[in-house]
């Protein structure tokens, strides 16, 4: 299956990637590659068969909503890039 | 022998007679890599000076009577799991500066044991690779010849493991990242049962196949580090609470009246004749020892690597969503506005593959696509699930090659992503399925390469895994021979 350059770029958007023109032209040629081999799957009939998200048979784990010691604020903003007054700091976003 | 070069159980032994201390295995260990390294390149973050304090603590503790497995034992630390206080880059860029605040279980649990960490190892960046050369940081060799790639993901473990740069490593494995290397290095490699062991703390790549465990030396040091980092925690929602055997009894047993199967699908065309004529080798020397072999088959073996790359990438790309710039890791200068931020972050942070990867799972997840592709990968993640059921309805454990061939040069399949994803035929529906696997020793190529034998188990009975291997290393002697450095 080949993709265009175009949904190569659509993706990447959606992925919150920029790529070069050089990345683009490559990951174009690429992706078609691996999705025509992908595509081998077609030639499976799967009409009814369940889907396996997840090999376990088990559902949700609840525990019990009791306060537990945690992380310090100090300790988790310490891989922080920037922060200020205890928070994240970003870029301004709203003008 | 020097002490680097020696088994868990091996130093243990010495331990308990006064033979040698802690400290005297660490510094051999610390020596080596030094004396090493330059070549092999395993190691991303060397910790020679809390080794020492680690190793002479053990030694007190020795002496005050109380002595696990582990106790003052170097273990390397695959670079995706998080270690208090030590760098955990997971060998990305954008995790170049992370210092995580916390422990990852099975890091916890073998602190609890009083282990040594001699360092972190490299791997391919965020576990995306068979060869360890996809790291943001060097290319690690393999020690048996320099020249070629030590397998991957968990290539700097399998390495380290290969070139007495530890005594034993901890690996991740998503789609045969412990295994594989394993083979490519002549050690031995266990993927525990998914949620067999606690993956908190472990950096996700895709979170429903992701397992964490041991590369060693043999089977029985496998076996001591699964009684370790075995068990339920309540921090990882996946693990399950089941009781964890002793898995070190399941290596007193014999393989007499054991079933083995061969799976057809697992000889193919294009591997290696010599890889082969090892396994074959090999499930007659099982044979000898009082095994029947019998003849199985699982018929999706062929949609493995195509149901995997469209999952595994699905739910990659999810996972990483979160490396943004903004709460940890690395953040690009000169971002004009928050959007700008993510992307400049994300696309200096990330290399080619993680870029590959993360494009094709989110074209994969997209409108129009999911039924297409996820949906469909799903669907025949069940019929793989369910060829490994009917088989083990027949057999107790299954035998087969690790990869196609011995170790690859560097460069190699760099090139053509697709052929880099086929090295991991062998090893990929293991995961798809959740059942246990393990790579052992079972011979040597014209080169002097190790092949891997790979034995599979039923969803949690790690025990017949670790009987039947044990069964044939004892045979045998290719997990004696070291590589020469």
């Amino acid at each position: 299956m080949k993709i265009s350059q175009q949904e190569v770029e659509h993706v990447a958007k959606l992925a919150r990637l920029e790529l070069s023109d050089q990345e683009k032209a490559k990951l174009t040629d690429q992706l078609s590659n691996i999705l025509t081999y992908v595509e081998k799957l077609n030639e499976l009939d799967t009409k009814g068969v369940e889907p396996t998200a997840h090999v376990l048979d088990m559902k949700n784990v609840m525990r019990d909503d009791a306060v537990e010691p945690s992380l310090s604020q100090e300790r988790a903003l310490a891989n922080a890039p920037e922060k200020a007054a205890g928070h994240y700091k970003v870029p301004k976003i709203i003008e | 022998m020097e002490l680097y070069s020696l088994t868990i159980h091996e130093l243990q032994e010495m331990l308990k007679k006064g033979e040698t201390t802690s400290r005297a295995i660490s510094d051999s260990v610390q020596a080596r890599i030094k004396a090493v390294d330059g070549k092999v390149k395993a190691y991303i973050t060397v910790t020679e000076a809390a080794a020492a304090s680690q190793a002479d603590a053990a030694d007190k503790q020795r002496s005050s009577g109380s002595a696990s497995p582990v106790l003052g034992i170097p273990v390397a630390i695959k670079d995706n799991m998080c270690t208090e206080g030590t760098l955990t880059t997971c060998a990305s860029k954008i995790l170049g500066n992370f210092v995580p605040p916390y422990d990852a279980t099975v890091v916890a649990k073998l602190k609890g044991a009083g282990f040594v960490m001699p360092g972190k190892v490299n791997m391919d960046e965020f576990a995306m690779g068979s060869s360890t050369e996809n790291s943001g940081f060097f290319i690690t060799r393999n020690p048996w010849d320099l020249e070629r790639i030590p397998g991957g993901s968990s290539g700097g473990s399998a390495a380290a493991v290969a070139a007495g740069e530890c005594i034993a490593a901890l690996g991740s494995d998503t789609g045969g990242s412990i295994r594989q290397p394993a083979a490519c290095c002549g050690v031995v490699g266990l993927k525990p049962t998914y949620g067999r062991v606690s993956r908190y703390g472990l950096v996700a790549f895709a979170s429903s196949l992701d397992q964490i465990g041991p590369i060693t030396k043999d089977v029985t040091d496998a076996a001591i580090l699964m009684n370790l980092i075995a068990g339920h925690d309540r921090r990882d929602s996946t693990s399950v609470d089941l009781p964890v055997p002793d898995y070190t009894a399941s290596l007193a047993r014999d393989v007499k009246g054991m079933k083995i199967g061969i799976p057809k699908e697992y000889f193919i065309d294009g591997m290696d004749p010599a890889v082969e004529k090892a396994v074959r080798d090999a499930v007659k020397t099982l044979e000898s020892l009082g095994a029947s072999v019998v003849d199985v088959s699982l018929p999706h073996t062929a949609y493995a690597v195509a149901t995997y790359y469209i999952l595994a990438t699905s739910e990659a790309s999810s996972n990483l969503a979160r490396y943004d710039g903004v709460k940890y890791g690395v953040r690009a200068s000169g971002a004009k506005d928050l959007l700008d931020l993510y992307l400049q972050s994300r696309s200096q942070g990330f290399g080619p593959e993680v870029k590959r990867r993360i494009m094709l799972g989110t074209y994969a997840l997209s409108a129009g696509y999911y039924d297409a592709f996820y949906k469909k990968g799903q669907q025949v993640r069940t019929l793989i699930k369910r060829d490994f059921d009917e088989a083990f309805k027949k057999v107790d454990v299954i035998a087969t090659p690790t990869a196609p061939t011995a170790a690859f040069k560097i460069g190699e399949k760099s090139a053509d992503p697709l052929q880099m994803y086929l090295s991991d035929i062998f090893t990929i529906s293991v995961n798809l399925a959740g059942i246990p696997g393990i790579s052992i020793p079972c011979g040597f190529t014209q080169n002097n390469l190790p092949i891997g034998l790979q034995i599979l188990g039923r969803h949690f009975d790690e025990e017949s895994v670790f009987r039947a291997s044990f069964a044939y290393e004892q045979a045998t002697d290719w997990h004696k021979r070291r590589a020469k450095l």
